[in-house]
């Protein structure tokens, strides 16, 4: 069974379709890219599988893992092992980090019946973890994106997924804002946690983030479709042609 | 986004969990305000002449006075002939003489309240001085304090006991006529709290007072003083709640400190006043009046506070520093919800050199909660490098509800650094959305964005305190979570 598959996605913001009519099929174990100009609707796609309501679905359907993912609550989505690396991630004045990520574990413990999760084994596991993607340790106690730098931001998104341990990591825009040290970092810790069933939807301006990170497809998504699916080849195409030839193409 | 709206309105529909009524009966002095009724209650508590004379003064001036009307409020006019002006528990003579002896069902109330005295003695090592309307009717830790010459007890007692440092010390710092219901409280002030601490005498521990008012149309008039000789500490601690009823309660309080040279004085609240019902019905009024001054060099004097509840407040704990080096700060959260209306914030008084003084507010408006903050920082001629940082920030849930901020500064020296920082955000969808897409249930969210906001007040609270704070803001902001 597919591990996330959508199909003929329709997705309204504030009235203006966006998404018009989207499928996507990810296989356990697999890395997909999704390229695209601005403004194709890559990010839209990202916030609505993860259920932020100001995405209104107006057509298609959404299963992960076999149950109808659109049904669920965004809180439900992270829980069976949906996650969204944003693209802005925004600042919780006052909440620590590492608190913050206890929440988020011991929420997603409790749904599968396990009790919270011991302090000092959190306290290692977040460790062990930072040190992965060499997030300063200073930032485990900075309030949750507060005043962190641009790069710092996507490293902790990193950061939180490998802690959190997803089924599917859907990354918006991870790289950009990284220094080439920070994208091969980030890297490494996304390939640190491919295995066979877990999957990567990896949305990028850059083929270069696709040399660290090699993925098994690539999607072009323009004017709120897939115009496009290949192999990694597809994103070497891409970024010496860029998108014109595919205008046509979806009008 | 709807449904973190929806979650939002949800939390902030809490309904009131204080809200019970205790059946003791009372013994009260009839509704009505005249100057036999000031003789009735000084006579009652056997005051000396001085104080009667002073609570009389303090009348006459009050009926030359006129209710505050420039503060963000609307109310109906209140009729101070309708109040009864003295309530104590029936069995005066024979009150108890430790916690033992308290009538359970007074306990069972504290109990209910969650704060078991019994517990919070033994495992915090507090002091509790429980006052039950008017009049204390606990006190414990005494002689353990009084080894070291600290006084804690009931005003009243104070009078009796030390009736020189009452009559030293009281309305120095806010004078009988200060204003309309500072005036009020001194006439016909009943009970509250009175602390000395000795030179040299850093207090064991945090004194705390846990105040009720039960009596239905009874005012409360606390008067609370608190004194710091030199080089001495104390931490007092003062939390409340009220049982649910319908009719206004008027309360107006005098809170008076004195920090001496190098002495410290925090002061903590928590209050959790019954704040009245979705239309506006009930609730208390607290019109309170706090100040400290720091009549000596280096000292210093905090409040820190913690508002949830009550219809209307109009509240602004201040310091004078007087003494050079001397220190003031004000950390508060405030919460408005259904249709409370807070006025609030605080008066930093610089008369002193090098004085400096820390603001920090933190206010929540909710559903049609109104909340204004008022703050002002006078730099006296005198002052010479005087120093404030003030800090407003608002967060509005909801878009029904309103927050305003009012910084006034009056600057009479060219030396004064003043630094104001004001935000106003509504909570975020996206912060919201932000923790829902780790996991974290909508309703763990609010509070974990809504604690996270107030951190820098909660830390200064003692322990236990701000965890009980912590917990208050929950159940006041949040639905039945599940
Ligand atoms: N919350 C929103 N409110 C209004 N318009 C929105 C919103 N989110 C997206 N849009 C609009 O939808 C379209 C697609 O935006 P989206 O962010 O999905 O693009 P993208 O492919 O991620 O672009 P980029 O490469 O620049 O990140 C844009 O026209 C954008 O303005
Ligand atoms: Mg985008």
């Amino acid at each position: 069974m597919a591990l996330l598959e959508i199909r003929n996605l329709h997705v309204n913001v504030e009235g203006a379709e966006i998404l018009k009519g989207l499928d996507l099929t990810i296989e356990p174990g697999k890395v997909h890219a999704i390229m695209g100009p601005n403004g194709g609707g890559k990010s839209t796609l990202a916030k609505a599988l993860v259920g932020d309501d100001a995405y209104e679905i107006t057509e298609g359907e959404v299963l992960f893992k076999g149950e109808d993912l659109l049904e669920m609550d965004p809180e439900e989505r992270a829980r069976v092992g949906v996650f969204l690396g944003f693209q802005y991630p925004v600042e919780i004045p006052g909440v620590s980090n590492t608190y913050f990520l206890k929440a988020a574990v011991n929420a997603i413990r409790k749904h599968r019946g396990e009790g919270e999760i011991d302090a000092m084994e959190f306290l290692e596991l977040v460790k062990e973890r930072a040190k992965r993607v060499k997030l300063d340790e200073g930032l485990l106690q900075r309030p949750v994106n507060e005043g962190f730098s641009g790069g710092e931001k996507k490293r902790n998104e990193i950061f939180h997924m490998s802690v959190l341990e997803p089924q599917l990591g859907i990354l918006d825009e991870t790289d950009s804002g990284l220094d080439i040290d920070a994208l091969r970092i980030v890297s490494d810790g996304v390939n640190a946690m491919r295995d066979e069933s877990r999957s990567f939807l990896v949305i990028t301006h850059y083929q270069r983030l696709l040399d660290y990170i090699v993925p098994d497809v690539v999607h072009v998504l323009l004017d709120g479709r897939i115009v496009k699916t290949g192999g990694k080849e597809l994103a070497k195409e891409l970024e010496s042609k860029g998108y014109e030839g595919y205008n046509e193409d979806a009008a | 986004m709807s449904a973190s709206t929806e979650t939002i309105e949800r939390f902030t529909n809490k309904g009131y969990e204080a809200g019970f009524v205790t059946n003791v009966e009372e013994d009260r002095v009839p509704p009505g305000l005249n100057e036999d009724v000031i003789r009735t209650i000084s006579a009652k508590k056997n005051e000396p002449e001085w104080l009667l004379e002073w609570r009389l003064e303090a009348y006459r001036n009050w009926l030359t006075m006129s209710e505050p009307d420039w503060q963000y409020h609307h109310y109906d006019p209140i009729d101070f002939q309708a109040i009864s002006y003295y309530a104590a528990p029936k069995r005066d003579e024979d009150r108890p003489q430790s916690l033992d002896e308290i009538d359970p069902e007074i306990k069972e109330t504290y109990d209910k309240l969650g704060i078991p005295l019994h517990e919070q003695e033994m495992l915090a090592g507090v002091a509790v001085d429980a006052v039950f309307d008017s009049v204390s009717v606990a006190t414990s830790y005494k002689d353990k304090l009084a080894e070291q010459g600290i006084i804690f007890c009931s005003m009243s007692e104070a009078v009796q006991d030390h009736p020189e440092l009452v009559q030293k010390y009281l309305g120095t710092v806010i004078p009988a006529n200060d204003n309309y219901f500072a005036a009020l409280n001194s006439a016909v002030f009943t009970d509250g709290s009175f602390v000395y601490i000795p030179k040299g005498v850093r207090c064991p521990m945090e004194l705390s007072t846990y105040f009720r008012i039960n009596a239905a149309n009874t005012g409360q008039f606390e008067r609370t003083l608190i004194i710091a000789e030199d080089s001495s500490y104390v931490s007092y601690l003062e939390g409340c709640t009220a049982p649910m009823r319908d009719e206004n309660q008027l309360h107006a309080a005098v809170v008076e400190l004195v920090a001496l040279d190098n002495a410290e004085i925090k002061y903590s609240t928590v209050q959790n006043w019954y704040p009245g019902d979705a239309e506006g019905k009930g609730g208390i009024y607290n019109f309170v009046t706090k100040r400290g001054l720091c009549a000596g060099d280096n000292s210093k004097i905090s409040w820190t506070q913690v508002e949830t509840g009550s219809a209307i407040t109009w509240k602004y704990p201040s310091v004078v520093m007087r003494g050079d080096n001397s220190v003031g700060e004000f950390y508060s959260v405030a919460v408005t919800r259904l249709r409370q209306q807070a006025d609030t914030g605080t008066k930093m008084i610089h008369m002193g050199k090098n004085t400096r003084s820390t603001i920090v507010s933190k206010g929540i408006s909710a559903q049609e909660g109104q909340q204004v903050y008022r703050g002002l920082v006078r730099i006296a001629p005198t002052a010479e490098d005087a120093r404030n940082y003030s800090q407003c920030d608002s967060m509005l849930m909801g878009s029904e509800c309103g927050a305003h901020t009012f910084p006034y500064l009056d600057v009479n020296n060219s030396t004064a650094q003043l630094e104001h920082e004001a935000t106003t955000s509504k909570i975020g969808e996206d912060q919201i959305l932000y923790c829902m897409s780790r996991g974290i249930a909508e309703e763990d969210a609010v509070s974990l964005i809504v604690n996270g906001f107030c951190k820098e007040v909660f830390r200064e609270l003692p322990m236990e305190f701000a965890v009980e704070a912590q917990k208050l803001l929950e159940i006041t902001l949040e639905d039945s979570v599940g």
